[in-house]
Parts: C-alpha cells; structure tokens; sequence
C-alpha cells in the first residue's frame, strides 16, 4: 500500500524496502551534504528555523523574562494583547504568553520522549524481524497489524481512556501507537540490506549478527529513521495537543496547548484571542516539523533526488 | 479475482481476532479492580458482595477463558451494558454510528472536491502559480490540527456571521435533509481538510508520475487532444494511487470524528466515546473503540478488493 499508512494523515510512510537505495556502506560526508540540500530547499530552512526557534524557547523556558505562568491577576482577565501582556491573558488573568512558552516545553517534553521511545522499540523490532526473518518476522509483524487496525489518534485515546489522564501516559500511548510504524518502515530497508553484498561479505567473514547489524545495517538505517522521525515528533505533538484539547493530557493549572485552546473556547465571543494563539503555536510547531521532514526526505531519499 | 477475494477475506480473520484481543485486554489495562471498573466510581460493596459479583461476572476464571465468554457473547450481539444509560452498548453504538458515518463521507467528499482539482492542476501546470499555491497548502493542511480550525469556524459563525446553524441542533437527514445537511457542512470542512491535503499530494505526485510515463507520450504522439490524454490515460491510472489512500485515511476520518463532534455538538459516536471516557464507562468504550477498528479493518480490505479489481498486477501478483 502506497502512500501513508495508519489512521493518521501525517504517518507518510514509504513502502518496504522503497529508501534503500544504491549507497556505500559508509556515506563520506554524508552530514554535511544533507545540510547544504536542506539549505537550497525554502521550506525545509523554514521548517528548521521553526523548529529551532520552538527548541530554544522551550529549552530556555524557565530562564526567559516572563510572568509565572500560574500566577492569576484578577484585573487582568481575558485582556487582549498589549505592551505589558503581548498576547494578553486568560480568564484567570495568567499571562498568555508566559502559558504558551511553558506550554511549548511540556508538548515538546511530551513529543521527544514518545517518539524516542518508539524509535528505539521500532527499530529494534524492525531489524529483528528483518534480519531474522521465518517465523519471527512473521509472528512480529502480525501483531504489528493488530495495531495498525486502529486508528492512529483513536488507539492513543483508548489508551489514555485506560491509564488515566496524564502526560506521562500521553507519552506512552503516542510511543506504543508509533512503535509498529517505525518497526514497518525500518524492516524493509533491512530485508533489502541483509542481501547486500558487503553484508554477505561480512558474514562471509564470520562477523557476529551484532557485529553486522551494528556496523553495516543500522549505519544505513538512519536517513530512513531521521526521516520517519521528524514526521513522528510532528504527529507526537498534534496527538498530544489533541488529546490535551480533549482534556486527557496535562490536567490544570499546568499550561499544555490543547487544553489552553480548549479553555479559550469557552469565552470564543469575548476575547477570541485565547483560542487563536495556542492554535497558531500548535499549528506552526507541527508544521514545523512537517516541513522538516519534507526537506529531509528530499534530501536523504535517493527516489526522490534528481 | 475470486481467488484473490478470497484470500484478502481470509486475511482478515487473524487481523480481528488479534483486534478482539487487544479490545479485551483494554480493560484489564483500567488500573483497579475488574469490578470497580465495572461499576464505576461511585459504588462501595463489601469485600463478600465483591466476591459474589466476581463469581457472578465470570472474573474468577483464568483470562483466556474470560476471554472466550466475552467473545462468545459479543459475536451473538452481546456487548454489556452502557454504565449510565443501563442501555446495551450495542444498541448504544446502533444509535449513534450513522450520525458519523454521514459525517465521514461528507468530509471525504470534501476532501476529494478540494484535493483532487487542486492536485490535478498543480501536476498539469507545474512551477506556476496554482503549483505553487496548492504545494504550500499540503503542509499547511496537514499542520492544521483539526480542533483549531473548527474552533475557528464556531467562532467566525458566531461572532461575525451572527450565523450559528448549530444552535438548532442536530437533526436527522431522514427529518430533515436540507437542515441536515446545513448542520454538517462545517464539522465536514473541517474534517475534511487535511484530508484534501493528502489527497492533493497523492492526487499530484500520481499525476506527474503517469504523465512522464511512456504510454502518455505515445498518446500524445498519436495526435490524441490533451484533453483525452489527461482524461482517459492519466487521470483514470492515477485515480488507482487516490483510491487507495482514501482506506487508509477513513481511520484518520473516524477519529478525527472524535474532537470535530465535540467541538460542534454533533451527537455522533466520537462524542458518546468522549462521554464514554469521561464517565468511565468502560464497556461503552471499550465497544466503541471495537466497533471503529472493525469498520477501518473492513473498509481497508474494501479498498484493497477495489485496488486488485482496479490493477489486475496487484490481484495476480
């Protein structure tokens, strides 16, 4: 099945075995080919420079000028956006901005740890069920497709429905919906790889299994998992925002994007502004990473390379 | 083709047993007491009532024979009750599976209205301005979470256009067809336009695809007018990439359903699960979340008969 698989529309996934193309072993200078590609590309710079500017106000959250995100000023209550209050503040009077910025780190908090957590488990499923093959690839990837017979955010939300409504269960439910994803997209390249000829070379050898996995196939995994990454941290943060809006993420007071939109909905008519803003920083965060993705496969996959 | 209709159905019986399972396990995943779940959090029974109840509900017995029960019960219509309501959660689901059904296909309707033409012209006019208009909107689309724009448009009908046609309430197509569809227009754009994002993108790159393909070129070289090359030759073989994109994306739809239908109280299945969860009414979700992988199950096997029926390679291959 072409094109993107799951219930999601950002998990574009190329088909098995689709982004191992002819490439040594060892791709000299392969890093900093890859940055002068995303440089040529616009909307991959504008992506990076989105995603940079989200990383860097996250990571600096705590150190930034801004009003204590919690604090509630009675008289400031929904008041638009002016000098002292750029985005103006809640119904309860908090400094929007302040909220947004620390919103940013919890959703980008939210959104590392699940996606890391399913690249590990995806990758190590997905070379075991390459390079072993049999029964085991086939016994994996049919449980594998029990997951994929949900849909993407419904699973994440059923799980959460389960373990309660907490960030740290947002992280696992987004990690194990994204798990069979990275297992599927990182088998393929593998089943391709392990017939290659270097690799046969090296077991010709006598290398150990770990050896050959870890010096000749996982070094030529990573364009497939820089790729599936970013897509999967831009998906991680929607998913999020969306299970926040709907009130099972981070619980109040503490700032988390989808629960502030959700908020703002309350008093749409009266200041519109507190529905507007977490939407855009949510919407230029996912796209963000959308962009990013977009450039890093144009400039990592050989189909795509002119 | 009957030989490959019969091996995509045999396909699926693994499938949904693997999904019974999971559905079943989603229970014992609840934190707490089999019979607290159950009974919710309101109700406190002596550890002896909880022993009768036990035994009553079958919780003694080891898991798979639970699970056997459960399985048995629901594959004659039996799915438990709904906490709240004391109705059956089947009847609970029958009631409201419509209202999204029609709301997915009005935004998949959407979606190809938008992104078919949108994906058709930038593959056939490439490096213009309708190109470049409908690449930047791909991203964008797909970046726009769903609950933000529908927000936008409650706020947008309601505050400048003083037109709320959802202050009225739902009403049944059967009832009414044209307040119907009044009601559903908003929450199927909104649904449906990240869809049309991906649906121009696959709609664009199959285009542009076949129209460097060989048999375009001959087309054209025999003196066909453009019009029956795009028409006949291009389009129809591209139509076969979209086809099956649109599988994979009523999974996208069905839970994208969820948030749409809260924000524009649409009394549909995505609501109730919200409820559902809120309420902990485990049996109502756990039959919910059943009821939609069964239909993504189905219509993805749907769209893969279609696809072999479609591209004889795929059916013989």
């Amino acid at each position: 099945m072409a094109g993107s698989i799951r219930g999601s529309a950002w998990a574009d996934v190329p088909p098995d075995g689709a982004t191992t193309g002819p490439r040594s072993p060892r791709a000299d200078g392969a890093i900093s080919r890859v940055a002068v590609a995303l440089f040529r590309n616009r909307a991959a710079l504008a992506g990076l420079l989105i995603v940079g500017t989200f990383l860097a106000v996250a990571a600096a959250a705590n150190r930034l000028p801004l009003a204590n995100p919690l604090r509630m000023v009675p008289q400031d209550r929904m008041a638009g956006p002016s000098w002292a209050l750029p985005l103006g503040a809640d119904a309860f009077g908090r400094d929007l901005l302040a909220r947004l910025v620390h919103g940013a780190r919890l959703s980008l908090e939210v959104a590392f740890a699940s996606v890391f957590a399913a690249l590990v488990a995806g990758a190590v499923l997905g070379v075991v069920a390459g390079y072993a093959g049999g029964r085991v690839d086939q016994v994996l990837m049919r449980i594998m497709d029990v997951f994929f017979s949900f849909p993407a955010v419904l699973l994440a939300l059923g799980i959460v429905a389960a373990l309660g409504p907490h960030p740290a269960n947002v992280v696992l439910a987004i990690a194990i919906v994204y798990t069979p994803i990275f297992a599927r997209v990182v088998r393929g390249p593998v089943l391709a790889l392990k017939e290659r000829e270097f690799v046969e070379a090296s077991r010709a050898l006598g290398a150990p299994a770990r050896r050959i996995v870890g010096r000749h196939i996982l070094p030529n995994l990573a364009s497939v998992l820089v790729i599936q990454t970013s897509i999967a941290l831009s998906w991680a943060i929607l998913t999020e925002a969306s299970l926040s809006f709907l009130g099972l993420s981070a619980q109040p007071p503490t700032p988390s994007w989808g629960a502030m939109l959700n908020e703002g909905r309350q008093n749409i008519e009266l200041a519109p502004h507190l529905a507007v803003f977490p939407g855009l920083a949510i919407m230029l965060a996912v796209l963000g990473f959308n962009l990013l993705g977009d450039g890093l496969r144009d400039a990592l996959d050989p189909r795509q390379r002119s | 083709m009957a030989r490959y209709l019969l091996r995509r159905l045999l396909a699926l019986g693994p499938t949904l047993i693997g999904v019974s399972v999971l559905a079943f396990l989603f229970l014992r995943l609840v934190p707490g007491d089999a019979i607290a779940v159950r009974l919710g959090t309101s109700t406190v029974l002596t550890p002896q009532q909880m022993d009768e109840l036990r035994a009553y509900l079958g919780l003694d017995r080891p898991l798979p024979l639970q699970y056997l029960g459960w399985l048995g019960a629901l594959l004659r219509g039996d799915a438990g009750y709904s906490l709240r309501t004391g109705q059956p959660v089947v009847c609970e689901i029958a009631s409201r599976l419509p209202v999204t059904m029609e709301l997915a296909l009005a935004a998949a309707l959407v979606a190809l209205l938008i992104g078919l033409p949108l994906g058709l012209l930038s593959a056939l006019r490439p490096h213009t301005g309708v190109d470049l208009v409908a690449r930047s909107l791909g991203p964008l689309g797909l970046s726009l979470p769903n609950f933000w724009l529908g927000t936008l448009f409650v706020l947008l009908l309601a505050r400048y256009l003083r037109w709320m046609p959802n202050t009225g309430g739902y009403v049944g197509f059967t009832q009414d067809p044209w307040a119907n569809l009044r009601f559903l227009l908003f929450p199927a754009v909104t649904l449906g336009v990240a869809m049309a994002a991906v649906v121009m993108r696959t709609t664009r790159s199959a285009m542009l695809d076949v129209l460097g393909a060989d048999y375009v070129r001959t087309a054209h070289a025999k003196g066909l007018a453009a019009s029956a090359v795009v028409g006949h030759h291009a389009l129809r073989n591209s139509l076969i990439v979209v086809v099956t994109i649109l599988g994979v994306q009523v999974g996208y739809l069905l839970s994208g359903a969820v948030v749409v239908e809260e924000i524009f109280s649409v009394p549909g299945l995505g609501r109730m699960l919200l409820t559902a969860i809120n309420q902990r009414d485990y049996a109502l979700v756990q039959g919910t979340v059943l009821v939609v992988a069964v239909l993504f199950v189905a219509t993805k096997t749907l769209v893969d008969v279609l696809y072999g029926w479609l591209d004889p390679r795929i059916r013989l291959g």
